[in-house]
């Protein structure tokens, strides 16, 4: 018995990114921000985009502390639904082409989220990793840091708890 | 005290992106701020209910927060978010005017410690609040 063929490199490459493409864009507040996510594998990097409108002081200039808790909380929150898809994705229960015609699984839910600000945000693009500390039936726990010039000097941090989606169909996909 | 609120209230009204987000201040002074962000899809988080996200909410709240210490007595100028953190009790009803209410209920020499809520047409059952400390900075 040998292992059935791998895959062609560009197939699994296309049906990932189409998957992550189709969740990206069904938020239009990721658009607003300007956010995008590059992919390794299943490892995930938001980048938010500078943009003027992103200012909270003009004076020093710093970013919003807004604007980097919703990106935090955006990648965390994409962080623990691209986990949640993945296995689905892999397993062809969930078909890219429905993603993209807006057949998308149902969100995790914030249910509390808390920014701590190291330093404040320089105008210029930042960037965000999330860690998905415990993701169980109902709750998952979230950590998620965000950079900007050096990795190994966020400008902030933060944890969140997220509520699973809920429901009779145990791959909380919604129905047509 | 007046012309501190006056301050206040002009930087907060300069903010890029409390602009960019339709933010208005609608009242200011003595600690305690209260801001409208008006429903816009752009805001939208889940796109299924088209319930706003999170992180716009997050956005509100911060900067009201910031405004209730920039206008509290004892503020000599400006202010940054040490830190913040938000629970979101219920999703915000599509199409309805988020309002927040923030209060600065205590204030030192470097730390001012924050209480808000978020609300939408129905004020008897909030959506978030947030517990927030600001560093008190010297100038603006």
């Amino acid at each position: 018995m040998s292992r059935p063929r791998p895959e062609p490199a560009q197939v699994v490459k296309q049906r990932r990114d189409a998957a992550l493409a189709a969740l990206v864009a069904s938020v239009p507040y990721i658009h607003f921000l300007n956010i995008n996510f590059d992919r390794r594998g299943d490892e995930l990097t938001g980048q938010m985009n500078f943009d003027q409108k992103l200012i909270g002081n003009p004076f020093l200039p710093a970013l919003h502390g807004g604007a980097t808790a919703a990106f935090l909380e955006m990648t965390a929150m994409m962080a623990l639904n691209w986990m949640h898809v993945w296995p689905m994705i892999e397993a062809g229960e969930l078909d890219p082409a429905d993603m993209t015609a807006g057949k998308l699984p149902r969100q995790p839910k914030t249910i509390d989220f808390t920014v701590d600000y190291l330093r404040s945000g320089l105008p210029r693009d930042a960037y965000a990793q999330a860690t998905v500390a415990r993701s169980g039936r109902r709750f998952a726990s979230v950590r998620v840091e965000a950079w900007q010039d050096h990795k190994n000097r966020p400008f902030a941090q933060a944890v969140g708890h997220f509520l699973m989606p809920q429901g009779e169909d145990k791959r909380d996909v919604k129905p047509d | 005290m007046g012309d501190k609120t006056q301050i206040a209230r002009q930087f907060i009204e300069a903010i890029p992106h409390a602009q960019e987000l339709g933010m208005v201040l609608q009242s200011i002074g003595d600690g305690m701020a209260e801001i409208s962000m008006p429903y816009d899809v752009k805001l939208i988080g889940d796109p299924d209910t088209g319930v706003i996200h999170g992180g716009a909410v997050s956005a509100l709240m911060d900067t009201c927060c910031g405004a209730a210490v920039m206008c509290h007595p004892d503020a000599p100028g400006g202010t940054a978010t040490i830190d913040l953190r938000i629970e979101y009790m219920r999703a915000a009803t599509p199409g309805q005017t988020i309002v927040t209410q923030a209060t600065c209920h205590h204030i030192s020499r470097n730390v001012a410690f924050v209480r808000a809520v978020a609300m939408d047409d129905n004020r008897d059952n909030v959506v978030a609040t947030a517990t927030a400390a600001f560093s008190v900075e010297a100038k603006f």
